[in-house]
């Protein structure tokens, strides 16, 4: 042992009342930063020296905050879907569209028996009787789509070809690129001309400009008169005939030529035998002045339609009905995530509390030394809040990642459009720590309340 | 054996005594245990002054109030009756804030158990009760190397506890006491783990201490380790049985 003496050998006897207490000035509730950081090292280390135990406590946060960010990402993307949706089916505008009956799909498919020839769909009668006996209507824009093989030389692409009126771009908002659509004078000449969709203008005409120039379907040709903007997002003419492709290419012909070069009949060579369809209308979109009466008479065609069509051999779709209903899943959806939250991060806050209690009783001798060393009840209470957090904050944090990275799962698995909102990681993360400070609380206070000299006899 | 050496010293004593600062004084301390319904008073009116410099043995048989009144002394406890004055504060006026800051600035404990804190290495055990003071980093650790090999564990500043033996691990405990420069060293039974060796290494610290005119005071039942101070005090069921000083 050393004889060095290390401090001056005066008595420190004479006491001052600035002999005692801090050195430097305090802040932040009594905790300076040098002490915050050295709390917060030690409830890393505590953390960390039981990692496996830390983990297992954390789970229930962690589950949590992934699962409400998740769940919010995907309805906000469901909403997002029935916005887009609505945008490009128009406020005011009704569908209608012409389905194949069940029974009829059924036993066409066990494919026995003689030729089928099977007539169902929307009729141009239907949309003239809507038209009578609804005020309020101004427009009904009624097309035919068939699936064909359009040609420019070598090149070809199975496509619907959609037979309609001159309104068609309006009704659907849509822009042309180029050229124009169809004019009236066209419509009553039943003209072979056509307008293509940016994807089939893309395809058959992959260098050339297309105006001008001219398909072939069947055995006619079309002039080409306008390209379309692409249509984005369309679940219209998916059951049509012959038609598994649900990519949104069309093009565009009149009503009339349609009519009368593809006729309303298809024939279809199926696994049993021969089978033809007749539809006279594939869909109308039905135009309603005032977009406030739009569900109203939405609910009347529907009447009106089951009244005449003994099979339902139709579709409704009315895009501010789609878009209040999922409005309203959305809030669904928001509650739910909001009762997952609250049930996931009760649990987590359960579990935290419950592990702090253990680490209280486990350290209780520590407790003791540091209090005969000078800590403060707030000095402990601070040490095992911050314990707490940090533990409640990671589980926070893993469940930010998890919670973002689970929407690309789903929609890479799953094709559903998920967004995530950066209020949704933010609140969950800001509820997690909080929940931390909450369930930290009580053990933390237990902790501080010891008497010291009880704590030191701990064993 | 010492007490008749003592005697004779008393008269003498007194007149270097009146010279001498007053660091503590117990005034009629009464400690009553409550457990449920049944209350055991443990101690029953203890009045000692203590002073500068001064270098004390406690003294008494197992369970006669010892730990108690160190317990009172340190102010980890409170005295149900009677005042307890630390240089010339009422501490039994006290808040629960107060006496931790007269805790960790005034008073240095050493334990039976020695009680280093087993996640941190010596020196972080030693810089404790000066990060509870707000010392800065750099400070501490100046403060807490410097007596690290004070005590002869210069070499072992990275090691934690468990890595120690008992005697070293008690020499941590003398350091972390020492570091905040403290009134007063208070000793409950610091050898009473040790084997012979270690706590005679103990017992020259506690020399050295003294010659550096810190106060001491310990409680033990080693009368060759009682041997070494200036006074003894023997309790004895709750009551100051004999008051004795060396003849200096
Ligand atoms: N917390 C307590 N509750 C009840 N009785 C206690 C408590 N602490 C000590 N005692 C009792 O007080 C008496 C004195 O104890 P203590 O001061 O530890 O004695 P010593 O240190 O002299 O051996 C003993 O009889 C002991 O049982
Ligand atoms: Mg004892």
């Amino acid at each position: 042992m050393t004889d060095a003496i290390l401090e001056s050998p005066t008595p420190s006897a004479v006491l001052t009342p600035g002999q005692s207490g801090a050195k430097h000035a305090e802040s932040l509730f009594g905790l300076n930063l040098i002490r915050l950081k050295k709390i917060t090292q030690v409830g890393i280390k505590s953390i960390y020296s039981h990692g496996l135990r830390s983990l297992l406590t954390v789970l229930g946060i962690v589950i949590g905050v992934a699962a409400v960010i998740a769940m919010l990402a995907v309805s906000e993307g469901a909403s997002f879907e029935a916005q887009q949706q609505f945008r490009d089916l128009g406020a005011s505008n009704i569908l209608l569209k012409s389905v194949k009956p069940a029974e009829v799909e059924e036993s066409s498919s066990r494919g026995f028996g003689p030729p089928q020839a099977i007539i169902y769909g929307i009729t141009n009668a239907d949309v003239i009787t809507i038209q009578e006996s609804i005020p309020g209507i101004s427009n009904v824009i009624a097309s035919r789509i068939v699936k064909k093989n359009v040609w420019n030389l070598g090149i070809s692409i199975n496509t619907d070809v959609v037979g309609t009126t001159v309104d068609y771009p309006i009704s659907r908002n849509y822009q042309l690129r180029a050229g124009r659509f169809f004019s009236e004078s066209e419509m009553r000449d039943h003209a072979n001309v056509v307008v293509l969709s940016d994807e089939v203008a893309d395809v058959l005409f992959p260098i050339d400009n297309p105006l001008g120039q001219s398909i072939k379907i069947d055995s006619d040709y079309y002039n080409i008169v306008g390209i379309m903007e692409s249509e984005g997002f369309s679940n219209l003419g998916q059951n049509q005939a012959g038609s598994s492709n649900s990519a949104p290419s069309r093009i565009f012909i009149p009503f009339t030529a349609s009519k009368s070069r593809f006729g309303e009949t298809t024939t279809r060579q199926t696994a049993g035998g021969m089978e033809s369809e007749t539809v006279e209308l594939h869909e109308a979109i039905i135009q309603v002045e005032s977009q406030a009466a739009v569900i109203q008479v939405g609910e009347i065609i529907d009447q009106i339609l089951r009244r005449r069509h003994k099979d339902v051999d139709y579709e409704i779709e009315v895009p501010l009905a789609l878009l209040r209903q999922a409005e309203e899943s959305a809030l669904r959806d928001q509650i739910v995530a909001g009762a997952i939250a609250g049930i996931s991060l009760l649990v987590g806050g359960i579990g935290i509390m419950n592990i702090m209690l253990a680490s209280v009783t486990e350290r209780t001798r520590e407790i003791g030394i540091r209090r005969a060393l000078g800590a403060k009840k707030r000095d402990i209470i601070a040490q095992f809040l911050i314990e707490a957090v940090i533990l409640s904050g990671v589980g926070g944090l893993i469940g930010v990642v998890l919670g973002i990275i689970i929407p690309f799962i789903i929609s890479a698995l799953w094709g559903m459009t998920t967004i995530v909102t950066p209020t949704a990681p933010i609140l969950a993360f800001s509820i997690s720590a909080l929940i931390g400070v909450v369930f930290g609380l009580y053990p933390s206070v237990r902790a501080a309340d010891m008497d010291p000299v009880e704590a030191l006899r701990h064993e | 054996m010492f007490e008749q050496k003592n005697s004779e010293a008393l008269s003498a004593d007194s007149l270097i005594l009146d010279k001498q600062v007053l660091v503590a004084s117990l005034d009629d301390i009464r400690k009553t245990y409550f457990m449920g319904s049944l209350s055991v008073e443990v101690l029953h009116g203890i009045s000692l002054d203590f002073y500068a410099g001064d270098y004390i043995s406690i003294m008494g048989p197992s369970g006669c109030g010892k730990s108690t009144l160190m317990n009172i002394l340190g102010c980890l406890d409170q005295p149900t009756a009677g005042k307890y004055f630390l240089g010339d504060e009422d501490t039994s006026e006290m808040e629960d804030d107060e006496l931790s800051s007269i805790r960790g600035a005034r008073l240095g404990f050493i334990f039976q158990s020695y009680n280093l804190i087993q996640q941190l290495n010596v020196l972080e055990n030693i810089e404790m009760p000066l990060f509870y003071q707000g010392y800065s980093e750099s400070d501490s650790h100046e403060i807490a190397m410097g007596l690290a090999s004070r005590v002869g564990l210069d070499d072992r500043v990275d090691h934690k506890p468990f890595e120690l033996s008992g005697g070293q691990q008690q020499r941590v405990a003398i350091a972390r006491a020492l570091a905040v420069d403290p009134l007063i060293i208070l000793a409950d039974e610091p050898t009473g783990n040790l084997d012979s060796k270690s706590g005679a290494e103990i017992l020259k610290l506690f020399d050295e201490l003294h010659d550096q005119g810190k106060t001491l005071i310990m409680v033990t039942h080693s009368d060759e380790l009682a041997e070494r101070s200036q006074r003894w005090v023997r309790l004895r069921d709750g009551l100051v049985e004999s008051d004795d000083r060396r003849n200096s």
